[in-house]
């Protein structure tokens, strides 16, 4: 003993630690990503792969030389935009797109609002959506899936989404029913995997088990997730129940496209989502709605970046009006 | 289901190393320093002076304000001198030092392990008793006791509160006292209903110690009116307004007293104190220490005479100061880091840390990635990291409307904290400031 450590309150800590939460993420993320090789083969590496090395180097060049801070590409945050945005392009998209996206992502999105913790949208929806918006061609052209050592099924090389279909289905005067064996088998195949689509979002079931392993370890709470999953199912049934004909069921719209990725990967983003659990149900809630929103009635097949992005923007304004019950507020006896 | 508090909280490793081992008396020290200002409010007044005699229980320091408490002496012998020492708050405190001869007791003290168990005193006399015997919180807010049994004009107090739960990791004095003295401590409840003019007690204690727990109830059992409640396991629910919601359901207004809900809370450890003045006609000159910690060869529960220097405590349990690098007075949790070996035992003492040298220092403080961690585990229901940021910011008219003389600084915002951020202290530092700006508008 030299000298005595004197500092405040409290001396003990909980074993917890930025690098130990994002790194908790990244390992969440794992069972989709082999799901997505499995389906999408040596493309799906290479997108992986591209976008973590663009994001971390994009970071790197920033933090090192433009603002000359100190270099955190390793405290894991970077591999999660990097992993995110490879989850949300196709399996086939050109790696100078990619780099594009990952510059914006990491560029754009987070380090020009000062860097981790200070970013007001999430990063890696903020590069997806730029290049949904400036190359809508290379971001809608999907692989089919092909699964490893298994034959093509088709000789088609690309294909459409089944949130795709549906769209432009619904949009030629044709109903959900006449649709549906157009589409794969949604509670088994789109569960599994088995669409078309982003890389990431193909299985639900990969992306629940993630998010499962994210709860399980604290290091997301329910309520961002269930809030959007109640508002998705109640908004969708309810135009559903209204008519069949026309609008599809809710599982349909859990299982396709990016809700579940979204749900549990990029609504849950912390630094991006509100802080107190009545403010992250209500930004879930308005996730949902906008989701269906855009699914239903706007000009995209897809809504969760968008609505994300938007909720995203309300963030501050939640944090202001929607305060955590304070101890002894309301006398009670 | 057991009960609990519901809003946030959180759990630290218990780490109770001393949970089993009795409660010894510790040998005299060759010196004791016994600062006159142990308690809440204003310090007492010096009656003794450089070579007086003194005795055991002896009254050395007056308690005159309407928040204070008398002082005594916890040995017999000569008093040194009148100076002052480092207490184990920091501050340099007056205090009277003095040098142990033998170890004769005040004539009046019973000294007899025999249980005193029928109340003579009145209501009155019971609060006289407890003044005069300088009792205070031995929770470690060390507010005065006597004080707290006087209702303010227009409450009415229906129920007393035994704060047996001891939610700081390492801590057992309590749990030991529970086992071992849990009759006295019987008695010294129902002194304080008596005091207190109420019919009903209950004794919270955290499921964790089930032995004390079993005891306690089997205690009760005989008793009219004692309730023992087992708590679930969580920081912070020995904290007075947490322990209440736990216990009762009621929730104690912001910026008010317990007594607004009809409710006072004392430690076990004030009510076997309360037993030993009352009946024993005991000053409060020792109490139950904790000692332990990862780099204490034998956690031990010592039987202390206020006064005496930590250094004495650290070495009769074994600890190795080469491996410690901070210790600390209290929990962990709300303890405070001691600046010297030398700083003595006082009446809200209730353990002695030691903290491994690699575990001393504080995490490498990172930035907020809004996880909003803070805000769950805040029991007042607060938002730690805004308050942290108003304050950094010095926007503390926003920063009192945001509630931050709520906090009870329990420490649960920067123990959970994923980024070390110091909240806390940022919190302390606007406390301090809010609390100026309130006093100065009340001018």
């Amino acid at each position: 003993m030299d000298a005595l450590v004197v500092s405040g309150s409290p001396h003990v800590h909980a074993d917890q630690s930025v690098k130990k939460v994002m790194y908790g993420v990244v390992y969440a993320m794992i069972p989709a990503m082999l799901v997505s090789i499995y389906f999408f083969g040596l493309g799906a590496v290479r997108v992986l792969l591209v976008s973590v090395i663009a994001c971390m180097a994009v970071e790197y060049i920033i933090q090192k030389y433009l603002i000359r801070s100190e270099v955190t590409i390793f405290d894991g945050s970077a591999i999660i935009t990097g992993v995110l945005l490879a989850f949300n392009v196709p399996g086939n998209l050109p790696t100078l797109i990619l780099v594009i996206g990952a510059i914006v992502a990491i560029g754009v999105g987070k380090m020009s609002f000062g860097g981790l913790g200070k970013n007001v949208f999430n990063p890696a929806l903020v590069g997806r959506v730029f290049l949904l918006i400036s190359f809508p061609v290379q971001m809608t052209t999907w692989p089919v899936p092909k699964p490893l050592f298994a034959a093509a099924i088709t000789d088609a090389i690309t294909g459409p989404t089944p949130l795709g279909i549906l769209k432009e289905g619904l949009a030629a005067g044709k109903t959900v029913q006449e649709l549906m064996p157009q589409l794969p088998d949604y509670v088994g195949n789109l569960m599994t995997g088995y669409q078309g689509g982003c890389i990431g979002e193909v299985s639900a079931l990969a992306l629940i088990i993630g998010a499962a392993y994210m709860l399980i370890r604290r290091i997301i709470t329910w309520h961002v997730p269930v809030s959007y999953l109640l508002s998705v199912v109640i908004f969708s049934g309810i135009l559903w129940l209204s008519d069949p004909t026309m609008y599809v069921d809710p599982l349909f719209h859990l299982v396709t496209g990016g809700m579940m990725l979204g749900i549990f990967y990029m609504a849950t983003d912390m630094v991006s989502s509100p802080m107190s659990p009545k403010g992250q149900i209500i930004f879930g809630a308005g996730c949902g709605i906008i989701t269906i929103l855009i699914r239903v009635f706007g000009a995209y097949p897809e809504g969760v970046s968008f609505a994300i992005l938007i909720m995203n923007a309300f963030v501050p304004l939640i944090d202001r009006a929607f305060k955590p019950v304070r101890f002894g507020e309301t006398v009670k006896r | 289901m057991l009960k609990t508090f519901k809003t946030g909280g959180v759990h630290p490793e218990e780490y109770k190393l001393s949970g089993s081992s009795p409660i010894s008396v510790l040998p005299l020290p060759e010196k004791v320093f016994i600062p006159v200002s142990q308690h809440l409010g204003a310090p007492a007044k010096v009656l003794v002076k450089k070579g007086d005699p003194v005795k055991a229980g002896q009254m050395i320091a007056r308690g005159e304000a309407f928040i204070s408490a008398h002082i005594h002496s916890s040995v017999s012998g000569k008093v040194s001198r009148i100076d002052e020492v480092t207490d184990p708050s920091g501050y340099r405190r007056m205090a009277v030092i003095i040098d142990v001869e033998g170890d004769e007791w005040e004539e009046h003290i019973d000294r007899s392990q025999e249980i005193v168990r029928e109340i003579t005193l009145d209501q009155k006399g019971i609060i006289q008793k407890i003044n005069e015997m300088g009792i205070v919180g031995m929770g470690g807010a060390t507010f005065p006791s006597h004080v707290k049994l006087m209702v303010p004009e227009g409450k009415k107090a229906e129920i007393l509160i035994i704060n047996g739960v001891e939610c700081e990791p390492y801590l057992t004095s309590d749990h030991r006292l529970m086992l071992e003295r849990g009759e006295e401590i019987m008695v010294g409840i129902r002194i304080l209903m008596k005091g207190l003019g109420v019919t009903r007690a209950i004794i919270g204690i955290e499921n964790n110690k089930p032995d004390a727990v079993n005891y306690m109830k089997s205690l009760a059992a005989g008793e009219d009116g004692i309730d023992v409640v087992p708590l679930k396991v969580k920081y912070p629910q020995g904290a007075e307004k947490q322990l209440i919601k736990a216990l009762i359901n009621r929730e104690v207004p912001s910026g008010r007293l317990p007594i607004e809900v009809g409710a006072i809370v004392h430690n076990v450890g004030t009510a076997f104190a309360v037993y030993e003045a009352v009946q024993k006609n005991k000053p409060l000159f020792e109490r139950v220490v904790t000692v332990t910690g990862k780099t204490v060869k034998n956690p031990s529960n010592f039987m202390v005479r206020i006064g005496t220097p930590v250094s004495h405590l650290i070495s009769s349990a074994g600890g190795v100061l080469e491996e410690t690098g901070k210790i600390i007075a209290g929990g962990p949790m709300m303890g405070k880091a001691l600046t010297s070996l030398d700083v003595p035992v006082i009446k809200g003492t209730s353990g002695i840390l030691l903290i491994r040298s690699d575990e001393s220092r504080r995490v490498e403080q990172n930035t907020c990635i809004r996880c909003g961690r803070c805000i769950s585990a805040c029991p007042m229901g607060l938002e730690p990291w805004l308050l942290g940021k108003l304050i950094s910011h010095q926007e503390y008219e926003r920063a009192e409307k945001e509630r931050i003389m709520d906090c009870m600084e329990c420490g649960s915002c920067h123990f959970i904290c994923p980024a070390g951020i110091p909240l806390l202290d940022w919190i302390r530092v606007g406390k301090s400031r809010v609390g100026q700006i309130i006093r100065s508008r009340g001018k």
